[in-house]
């Protein structure tokens, strides 16, 4: 069994797992923060970017300037936004069975699989995740086709080249693999490979393993996996969650007994406590709307903008906020929030028992009724018009690179009135930032990571007990930033296996069992003896049949009987010659009565000696040794085979034949 | 050790044999004091009920049974006498220890009461001729014990000791160093320098156990720490608290404590990050720490400290984890350095510290009266009203507050939906216009500001429909009045109308209470004081009224404050009427030696107005006083038998069930009831 991580992106995984004779792929997740690399697509053109100076090397040589600008002692690639792909080149993708998908955020880099490797096999993931995942993926291609950037840049990718740029390009990973955004065309032909699974639905692989999603408390349809065999268990944990938050509650039972638990998708802000950010974020944005400036809240259309609608309506009239104007901008808006209200049966409890009142299960759909949310696809259209200040606007994209926040940072950054404050803990905010320095707007940092956290994760493994953890190697040690928090690492016994990018892990059990069918007029012809109490045995003679990695015994052929027909006769060629069977033997040889009966046999001059596996019996006169040990039993004698025969039946008499 | 640890209450046993080494396990038949496994109590305690009291000091080897009197049982010790208790005439007695007063128990018997049982140390109390004695053994055993037991159970033993009277300072100081090592063993992990030398370098001779039960677990380390910091605070006030006191190291271990909880600690050691992992994010360990920092901010030492103190206060106050519990200690903690400097002039005195940190606090404090939760807000809203009311004279302070959102944002939460916000809030505003800071120029837009603060506390008043707010209201208005409050001041009379007015109609007893607090404000400042009752105070210069008397009265009248009084006379509910009767009888006293005055000519005015005050007493309050004149009050004002309504208002509500009268009635009616029955039976 092993282990193929693509990968080197904690909560972004893509892995490949081989498990008897199945290659599945465990996500496909899109690590987009090479997009920070580049310069912001503004929706409406931008003077400042338009104008600012290219990047010449040291010696003055400036021959990158088209491709590369400076802003505010940064350097920017101006060209349109490339994400970094998983691995590819590691393990052939063609050759992938199937591929699970955990939740929406992991499934990003699908198109790039599905599309451009050869991958023939099948797609499984939950409704919601699938439609959701759409959504995110409708709004990135929207995002970066209409903003249509007619430069290319990739002369910096050349490695003697970047090699020659100021960090962070000159450090960015396997830039020449990076790859522009794929279009919704690609989109549609990777989700149409999709199959619709629902939770702790169990669905054969081949007949070889069987795949069970369970659900993981983080996002609508969100999923932990479960993999097994008749005899191994391998869980797959990526992107769970603990706390009560929209979705259904995670189901941990299910993951106990596992060989193997690859746990993945942690939470990014160890230290930050989710509560806490969401009253920080409200705090905030109360602060800045009483004093009249605007908040912006760079998001993605689906997810943690729910609890935070949820949160702001319980909280707006209290802070005297009813009469601020709330939007939310997206291509996908509409279908985001409507999609929410529908998936009652992924909802946690609360708000699933909401929709039999009947209500809404989000009290979002109640803002929009009385007006204070409004949602457009863009700041182009309805949006102008009804545009009122102070106000609050959630908008994409989170990397502030591509979406309708490019053109709030333009227009809000330079009054220190307003504020933007980031939610999503998939980019750092200061390199986000980093295009629109100089800036005026105050920004305030609250990740809402509900993901695991590493006390909830030490608790968990206390509850499942793996045998074995298989976790990136950034899990293994404490953030870089924090050295000393040994507690924000996974701590468990055995210590847990590493894997980073482009490694292959052999994971560290092996199969012994293989679980095998007995026919039912096989099953009827055994005569089980009993060896022990409680311990019965037969003897099968039987054709083991093995199709689709399902084994199966059934009774052997007949004896051919001859026949005059040559048809016939070639019919029984085919089936294996049965030859007579000796019988098995059983039971053990006491030592004393066996001599006891050599004796009465006339052999005389007997001694027995004791060794270490048995005993030696030593017929002196006949220059004959009988060696019993446990499992074997060996007469020596000097080419008298008489005497072998007579003495192997006595032998004989001891053991039992079945 | 079932029940918790156990402390040897005396000596081996009864052998007359030097102890035996450290008793600490309780053995069936010798003297620990150990629930669950009571001694057996011997056939005669005669020694010990002697030795105790009266006698000759124990000899530890001699005691047969234990010092604690919890475990002493009640009957005389010696068949046919009593034992010797001393007499504590008036104290109570001990909950738990029946036969000692609660008072004298303290400190020793007390903290076995407070401890977790089987925490008993099993001393009597500190004064005990026992403890007085200077070649008693006791001390070496208590000295043995502070070695051996567990650092959870030594630090609950060495704070009883601490708190002796009389007890050697070899063992005071051993004691200390137990009760200080966890929080050296915390400075040495996060390589701090562990204090001034001497006292403290012989703590690190037990530190390695200390260490090991600080990084044995997550809950063994919280444990230790909570109990650590709260005895410490504990001793801290008291007279016979260690001298010297290590107060800079004791600021420097809640300092760096509160950094490891919130994870801003940067410890070099293993150890320290172990601890760093174990303390992070913990608010128990955190509340413990901001009690203890606060408790500390009295007897300052070394002003050095001062940045560090305020700078941790800050960052708990700022970071998004911090719970609201831990908020509103941490306002508090921070409202206490902040007052406990030595004047509030000196925060100028203190160098940049304090204008620094209060140009930082304000930003905070903005955000968290922001906050989604009430608590942090009201929390909030406290600290602002406390600091306000000591610093709202400071330069520094004022401008401070006026360049930040605080009194505008403080006036928003005065229609916050949470009553209790609101009614701090109202407090607040109090506050800071009393002070001259509501700064409401500020924000000309809102409708309410232009109307003014008091319309707008009018408003809530009339019309909030929670007590807490109104109250809140009416206190600041009782406070605006007694310091002459600009906007009070400019037309005094209008003022005390129009609250009274809806104060009367308010259907909280406690906003009506507060309201006659209002008129007795007033009535004081337009009569003068009352006459002391006591012929030895000091006589105060009288006030002259602002004109004749009878034009006083017939203002008071006018004003509706002699109408409101004679209701709340007879109020439903007993303070109100209470509070009342002692303003009239104030007012009376006032009026009695005008001799301006005629009786009222026609006395069936008068009769009516008692027909009035005879109905409402009645109950029929819809029926107006009307307007009085001066004489009809003072009529009406000594026909009434005041001081019997006073003595019936201060009568217990129970008084009827108690008096004989009531106990007659009772058996009358089970007379009846069995007059009743024997006529059933026929």
């Amino acid at each position: 069994m092993k282990l193929y991580c693509l990968s080197g992106h904690p909560t972004l995984p893509c892995n490949i797992l081989k498990f008897k004779s199945t290659t599945i792929m465990l996500d496909c997740g899109l690590d987009m923060t090479s997009t920070l690399n580049f310069l912001p697509l503004p929706l409406v053109q931008s003077p400042r970017l338009c104008n600012l100076p290219g990047w010449s090397l040291k010696d003055g040589n400036a021959f990158l300037d088209k491709e590369l600008k400076e802003c505010s002692g940064h350097v920017f690639v101006d060209s349109v936004p490339e994400f970094c792909l998983p691995e590819t080149e590691l393990i052939d993708l063609s050759t992938v069975d199937v591929i699970l998908i955990s939740n929406y955020h992991c499934m990003m880099a699908l198109p790039y699989i599905t599309e451009h490797t050869g991958f023939t096999g099948t797609v499984y993931a939950t409704e919601p995740t699938v439609q959701i995942g759409r959504l995110l993926m409708e709004e990135l291609v929207n995002f970066i086709e209409r903003v249509p950037k007619a430069q290319s840049a990739s002369l910096w990718k050349n490695k003697d080249i970047q090699r020659l740029l100021p960090s962070p390009l000159k450090d960015a990973v396997e830039v020449s693999t990076w790859r522009r955004c794929y279009t919704m065309q690609e989109v549609n032909s990777a989700l149409s490979k999709i199959q619709l699974v629902g939770y702790s639905q169990k669905i054969e692989l081949f007949g070889a393993v069987q795949v069970t999603p369970l659900s993981s408390g983080y996002a609508l349809g969100s999923s932990n996996w479960i993999i097994q065999s008749h005899y191994e268990k391998v869980s797959y944990v990526s992107g769970s969650s603990l706390l009560t938050t929209h979705p259904q509650p995670m189901d941990q039972a299910s993951l106990k007994n596992s060989d193997v638990l690859v746990l993945t998708g942690l939470t990014q802000i160890p230290t930050a406590n989710p509560d806490g950010m969401v009253g920080e974020f409200c705090s905030n944005l109360a602060l800045t709307v009483r004093n009249g400036g605007n908040v912006l809240v760079p998001c993605y259309p689906s997810g943690v903008i729910y609890d935070l609608l949820e949160c702001l309506y319980q909280y707006i009239d209290s802070a005297g906020l009813s009469s601020v104007p709330f939007y939310f901008i997206s291509p996908v808006a509409n279908s985001s929030l409507e999609f929410s209200q529908i998936f009652a049966e992924w909802l946690c409890h609360n708000k699933q028992s909401k929709v039999y009142l009947p209500e809404p299960p989000f009290p979002h759909a109640e803002l929009i009724q009385t007006n204070k949310l409004k949602h457009y696809p863009s700041i182009h259209g309805d949006f102008s018009n009804d545009f009122r200040q102070p106000c609050v606007v959630f908008t994409g994209h989170p990397s502030l690179r591509f979406g309708d926040v490019v053109h709030f940072m333009e227009l809000w950054g330079k009054s220190s009135l307003n504020t933007v404050i980031f939610t999503e803990p998939d980019f750092s905010y200061l390199e986000a930032l980093a295009p629109y320095q100089p800036l005026a707007m105050k920004c305030i940092y609250c990740p809402i990571d509900t993901r695991l956290n590493f006390i909830q994760v030490s608790k968990l493994l206390k509850e499942v007990q793996p045998l074995h953890v298989v976790c990136p190697e950034q899990y293994t040690q404490p953030p870089p930033a924090q050295s000393h928090r040994m507690d924000l690492m996974v701590d468990c016994q055995p210590p847990p296996m590493a894997y980073r990018r482009a490694e292959v892990l052999a994971l560290p059990f092996k199969r012994r069992y293989e679980k095998i069918e007995i026919m039912p007029e096989l099953a009827d012809s055994l005569v089980p003896m009993e060896i022990k109490p409680g311990i019965s045995l037969a003897t099968v003679s039987a054709v083991l049949h093995t199709k689709d990695n399902k084994h199966v015994l059934q009774p052997p052929p007949r004896p051919a009987q001859p026949t005059s027909s040559k048809k016939r006769k070639r019919v029984s060629e085919d089936v294996p010659d049965c030859k007579v069977l000796k019988p098995l033997l059983s039971g053990s040889i006491p030592v004393e009565q066996f001599v006891q009966t050599l004796e009465k046999h006339g052999f005389s001059d007997i001694k027995v000696e004791d060794t270490a596996k048995g005993h030696i019996v030593l017929l002196q006169e006949a220059e004959t040794l009988i060696q019993i040990e446990e499992d074997s039993t060996h007469i020596i004698c000097d080419n008298d085979e008489m005497l072998r025969v007579r003495l192997r039946d006595l032998v004989l008499k001891f053991l039992q034949k079945f | 050790m079932p029940g918790g640890p156990a402390v040897p209450c005396a000596g081996p046993e009864a052998t007359g044999c030097e102890p035996q080494g450290p008793l600490l396990f309780p053995v069936p038949g010798r003297n620990i004091c150990s629930p669950g496994r009571l001694l057996r109590v011997p056939p005669t305690g005669a020694v010990v009920a002697g030795t105790l009291w009266g006698g000759r000091p124990p000899q530890l080897g001699c005691l047969e049974r234990p010092y604690c009197p919890q475990w002493l049982d009640s009957r005389p010790a010696i068949p046919g006498t009593a034992p010797q208790w001393p007499a504590f005439p008036g104290q109570q007695r001990c909950g738990r220890c029946p036969l000692l007063p609660a008072g004298r128990l303290q400190p020793v018997c007390g903290l076995c009461c407070q401890s977790a049982p089987g925490a008993c140390p099993g001393f009597v109390h500190a004064s005990s001729p026992v403890f007085a004695s200077a070649d008693c053994g006791l001390w070496e055993t208590m000295a043995r014990m502070l070695s051996c037991l567990s650092p959870t159970q030594a630090g609950s033993l060495a704070l009883g000791i601490l708190k002796l009277q009389h007890c050697p300072q070899a063992l005071r100081s051993q004691a200390f160093r137990v009760l200080l090592q966890p929080l050296v063993c915390i400075l040495r992990a996060t390589t701090q320098a562990p204090g001034p030398p001497g006292l403290l370098d012989e703590t690190s001779a037990g530190s390695s156990m200390m260490v090991d039960t600080l990084l044995s677990s997550k809950s063994a380390c919280v444990g230790l720490l909570c109990q650590t910091l709260a005895h410490l605070e504990e001793l801290q006030p008291l007279p016979q608290r260690p001298s010297p006191w290590p107060q800079t190291l004791l600021v420097e271990a809640a300092v760096i404590i509160l950094q490891l909880c919130d994870g801003s600690a940067v410890p070099s050691s293993s150890e320290g990050g172990r601890l760093c992992g174990a303390l992070a994010g913990c608010s128990r360990v955190q509340r413990a720490a901001l009690d203890f920092l606060g408790t500390l901010s009295q007897g300052i030492s070394s002003r050095e400290l001062m940045p560090q103190v305020f700078a941790v206060l800050l960052e708990t106050l700022e970071s998004p984890a911090s719970s609201p519990m831990v908020l509103k200690k941490a306002f508090q903690a921070t409202l206490r350095w902040l007052l406990d400097l030595p004047s509030p002039s000196s925060c100028l005195d203190l160098g940049p510290h304090a204008p620094l940190f209060l140009r930082e606090l304000f930003p905070v404090l903005q955000k968290r009266l922001c906050s989604p939760c009430w608590e942090v807000r009201d929390s909030a809203l406290e600290f602002l009203t406390h600091l306000t009311a000591c610093w709202g004279g400071e330069a520094d302070f004022r401008e401070a507050l006026l360049a930040s959102e605080v009194p505008k944002l403080t006036w928003q939460l005065l229609r916050d939906p949470e009553s209790y916000v609101r009614a701090s809030a109202v407090t607040a505003m109090g506050q800071l216009s009393s002070q001259g800071l509501e700064a409401v120029s500020e924000s000309p837009g809102h409708p309410e500001v232009q109307q003014g603060l008091i319309g707008e506390l009018l408003h809530i008043l009339s019309m909030d429909s929670e007590g807490f707010p109104r109250r809140a209201v009416v206190r600041v208005f009782t406070e605006w009045l007694r310091d002459s409050h600009a906007d009070v001041a400019r037309d005094t009379e209008w003022f005390v109308a129009t609250v009274l007015q809806m104060v009367s109609q308010d259907l909280d007893w406690e906003v009506r209470a507060q309201g006659l607090e209002l008129v007795r404000v007033f009535l004081v400042q337009t009569l003068g004081q009352p006459n002391p009752h006591c012929p030895y105070a000091v006589t105060l210069p009288k006030v002259t009224p602002p004109g004749p008397l009878p034009e006083v009265l017939r203002t008071l009248c006018q004003l509706q404050i002699i109408d409101f009084a004679f209701r709340a006379l007879f109020d439903c509910d007993r303070p109100v009427a209470q509070k009342a009767c002692d303003l009239l009888l104030f007012l009376r006293e006032k009026t009695a030696p005008c001799s301006g005055l005629q009786e009222p000519g026609n006395s069936s005015d008068v009769t009516s107005v008692e027909a009035t005050l005879h109905r409402w007493q009645a109950g029929e309050q819809s029926q107006p006083l009307g307007n009085l004149e001066p004489e009809e009050l003072l009529a009406a004002l000594r026909s009434l038998d005041l001081e019997g309504f006073q003595g019936r208002l201060a009568e217990s509500s129970d008084h009827v069930e108690k008096s004989p009268q009531s106990l007659l009635q009772d058996m009358l009616a089970t007379v009846a009831v069995l007059e009743e029955n024997v006529a059933d039976c026929y």
